[in-house]
């Protein structure tokens, strides 16, 4: 999608991470336009989606991601004890736990974040951006999808999709239609 | 509670089996998106997606001309879905949302992408890579919006009472305009007196009246005022409910005397034994175990500090009117009120536990506060500033500004005050003893607002001494207790050696204790500096991002007293539009349950942190009060059938986000 701008370096060095972030509307969502308003700067990795509360997020959704290629997936909400909805964000962790623990089988567990971000944490919203990347940059692309956009200029091996491949399409047979 | 929501049909409309038309709206912000984003390239390759039926750039979308577009548009192209991208939703939805609505569309087929705080603020610098992204963001936003789905906004009925927490001078003037508007106020205060922190001022500036002159006549006309009810030396302790609606339980400590019986005469004072530090004076004098306040509290009752107390009863036999009740125990009220508005104050930054400027080591360094209570005719020292060490009256005093404040170690903000109060304490010592003699170590000196200026230059012409550096040594001479200061005079460009017999610390604001209980009980976010947050720091400045609280005073950031004055007549201003209105309405997003999937087995009723789903034993099923569902989805994602949806959140929309994100295509294996 965005590799006009690595043109001129050889195209495996211009492959940069695509991460959903499940943002909660009362704080991290605030958080992510507090980093906007304040231009704290960090690398277009990142798209936000909004939900009212981080325990909206159903393992279906993340598991759908990461099938669909994304190469990481953050979940943020309010601080515990912070939360709008009480304790909305208690209902989250062990949600997002419970999914690491599927997906540590997987071998996809540190492609799977939950951070709490409050309304004034701009800043941390920034550099969890920027260190979430920096992780998946490590861990490499995800080697379940390719890109349909300029899938030319990011055209993957096939070799790299793993043994894993077989072992998550069992994990979408508990995915909501 | 009235289920009022409950009986509201599900909004049907054509519009579902119509064909979606969307039109798309791109907004330049000025150069705020436009500078970074190419949006007639967005325009472009968002022209080609399907169901897009019209795309259109406008330098300021939310301006008359861009909604006038959008509605034209709608017009013109017949389309039952917008899509905006531009800003936050969470300023900007409201506005959109109405402009549709005014065109016949339901105000949920909006859908807001933000592509400014989200995309060109924070890629300033790759203006390709912010294009393609906000490509992707608009595109998930299209494909969600075709899904979405009438929804009605619902009405809830308001409560015609207001709690006010914090009776500074703050909620005394939130509370007095509600009242006077003929509202039913209840003013909640832990101390065992309202007036906080100004009714400990000696003279306020820029016009040094006297704090307490001008403070005392306001609490007496709030104790007067019929529709306030005062409840001192009581803590929120549980809030619950939603706007319109809060069940609030407040806990009154007990005072161990009758406030009914007791005349505030302080006899059981004069008899009790016990003497310990007055806290009122700073610490400065002592008060007794059973005291008033002091000598303008409202209510004008003592009380027992049963920490110090020696159940000695020597103020029981002398209380005349036989208030002294030593088996007094905590007791509780509910309350249901419409609105909350927090006024919790401030405290001073105390300089103790680092030694700022060798406070707390040395003897005559002391605080602006201490300074304020010395100065003060009705201080511990009937208004003879004196030094701890030897109780004399200095001649040379030296200010120290900024402690606390502007500082990396402390707290990076300005509280505001400082110079100011610096200024008027200088001159006020200044004008009682011309002898004196008075430095005013600063790094800038800040007079913003009216008249402020104006007793800077007073205190100039009045001798007082203003030197532009920052202490860089605070010693102590051990003979004499005088204070040695090394400073930079920057202005000068040399070090200076200056001994004081007196030093002031210009202390800053901090955030109150119990500040973090109250975030807490009402929902609402703290910024890093620990103070609360309103809803937009310029055009919402009292609100807060929960319907029906607002916030008054340096609760949410340094202020002087008119500022706080004029904040806490902000917020009963703004309570009174849901007060008067007697309704609110509120987000029509709520969980809602499909009978005909669901099998009872009851996993979603313990997720529901506000009871909103009941068992209806009848048909076997999960219902959703909607009054009480406030939207959050936990209950959804817990739904092991499905038959659980959260409206405008469903998981066919979130999905089509999901699988629109990247833009990826399968892989033949």
């Amino acid at each position: 999608m965005s590799t006009e701008a690595a043109a001129g370096t050889p195209k495996s060095e211009g492959w940069e991470p695509n991460i959903l972030a499940f943002c909660c509307n009362w704080c991290s969502y605030a958080g992510a336009d507090l980093a906007g308003v304040s231009r704290f700067q960090y690398p277009p990795t990142v798209k936000v989606l909004r939900v009212m509360c981080s325990s909206r997020v159903e393992p279906a959704f993340i598991l759908k991601a990461l099938k669909d290629g994304a190469d990481g997936v953050l979940v943020a909400g309010c601080h515990i004890g912070d939360c709008h909805y009480i304790d909305g964000n208690k209902n989250a962790e062990v949600r997002i736990n419970n999914t690491k623990k599927a997906l540590e089988k997987l071998g996809f567990d540190k492609r799977l974040r939950l951070e709490w971000i409050s309304a004034s944490e701009g800043l941390r919203f920034s550099e969890v951006i920027r260190n979430f990347t920096e992780e998946i940059k490590k861990l490499g692309q995800n080697p379940v999808k390719k890109p349909q956009i300029n899938a030319d200029e990011r055209r993957l091996d096939t070799s790299d999709i793993s043994v894993n491949m077989r072992s998550i399409a069992n994990v979408q047979g508990s995915e909501v239609k | 509670m009235s289920d009022n929501k409950g009986d509201e049909k599900p909004v049907e409309s054509k519009v579902d089996q119509e064909e979606k038309r969307v039109g798309v709206f791109v907004c330049e912000c000025g150069v705020n998106i436009g500078g970074v984003v190419n949006t007639k390239a967005v325009a472009e390759y968002i022209g080609t997606l399907p169901g897009v039926k019209v795309t259109s750039v406008n330098k300021f979308t939310c301006s008359d001309s861009g909604q006038a577009d959008i509605q034209s548009k709608i017009k013109e192209h017949n389309l039952n879905r917008v899509v905006v991208a531009a800003c936050s939703p969470k300023t900007h939805e409201p506005t959109f949302r109405a402009c549709i609505e005014e065109m016949g569309l339901n105000q949920y087929f909006l859908e807001f992408v933000n592509i400014r705080d989200h995309c060109s603020w924070i890629h300033m610098w790759e203006k390709e890579k912010a294009t393609e992204k906000a490509k992707d963001l608009i595109r998930m936003g299209t494909e969600r919006a075709k899904l979405l789905e009438p929804l009605q906004a619902s009405e809830v009925p308001v409560t015609d009472k207001a709690l006010v927490i914090g009776a500074g001078v703050a909620g005394m003037q939130s509370a007095l305009d509600l009242a006077d508007m003929g509202f039913q106020v209840y003013l909640v205060e832990k101390e065992p007196s309202i007036g906080g922190r100004m009714a400990r001022f000696d003279k306020v500036f820029p016009t040094n009246d006297c704090s307490i002159c001008i403070l005392g006549p306001k609490m007496v006309e709030v104790a007067r005022n019929k529709n306030i009810k005062i409840m001192s030396y009581s803590e929120v302790k549980a809030v619950d409910g939603y706007v319109g609606n809060f069940n609030v339980k407040i806990e009154h400590k007990p005072r161990y005397l009758d406030v009914a019986k007791c005349t505030g005469c302080a006899k059981c004072s004069e008899v009790c034994p016990v003497e310990v530090p007055y806290d009122f004076n700073e610490g400065f004098g002592t008060r007794k175990a059973i005291y008033v306040p002091f000598p303008q509290a409202v209510p004008l009752r003592a009380l027992i500090d049963k920490d110090n107390c020696i159940n000695c009863k020597a103020c029981a036999k002398a209380c005349q009117s036989g208030a002294i009740n030593y088996d007094m125990q905590t007791s509780y009220t509910d309350l249901n009120v419409g609105v909350i508005i927090g006024a919790v104050g401030f405290k001073t930054y105390d300089p103790e536990p680092r030694h700022d400027f060798g406070y707390g080591l040395y003897d005559n360094i002391i605080t602006a506060m201490e300074f304020e209570r010395l100065l003060n005719a009705a201080g511990p020292t009937g208004g003879h500033v004196v030094r701890p060490s030897d109780c004399k009256e200095p001649i040379r005093v030296g200010f120290v500004n900024c402690v606390g404040s502007r500082d990396k170690a402390t707290n990076i903000y300005c509280s505001g005050v400082c110079c100011m109060y610096t200024i008027k304490n200088a001159q006020l010592l200044k004008e009682k003893r011309p002898e004196t003699d008075h430095t005013v170590m600063y790094i800038d000196i800040r007079t913003p607002f009216r008249a402020y200026e104006e007793s800077y230059n007073r205190s100039r012409n009045l001798g007082v001494k203003f030197l532009r550096g920052r202490p860089v040594e605070v010693k102590e001479d051990p003979v004499t207790k005088n204070i040695k200061v090394r400073v930079e005079d920057t202005l000068a460009g040399e070090m200076r050696n200056l001994e004081f017999d007196l030093l002031v610390l210009a202390t800053g604001i901090v955030p109150n204790e119990g500040i973090g209980q109250i975030q807490q009980l009402l929902k609402l976010s703290k910024a890093a500096d620990g103070l609360l947050m309103e809803a937009h720091p310029k055009l919402k400045p009292v609100d807060t991002t929960i319907d029906g609280v607002f916030l008054a005073g340096c609760a949410s950031g340094p202020k002087d007293i008119p500022y706080a004055v004029s904040q806490g007549s902000a917020c009963a201003g703004r309570a009174t539009i849901l007060l008067k209105n007697k309704k609110a309405i509120t987000e029509g997003i709520t969980a809602v349950v499909n009978p005909d999937v669901c099998v009872g087995c009851n996993v979603c009723i313990p997720m529901c942190p506000f009871q909103a789903i009941k068992f209806d034993e009848k048909a076997g099923k999960a219902n959703v009060v909607k009054a009480l569902c406030k939207g959050c989805g936990t209950c959804v994602a817990a739904c092991p059938t499905g038959a659980l949806e959260q409206s405008h959140f469903k998981n066919n929309q979130i999905l089509a986000q999901v699988k629109n994100v990247f833009k990826f295509q399968e892989v033949a294996v």
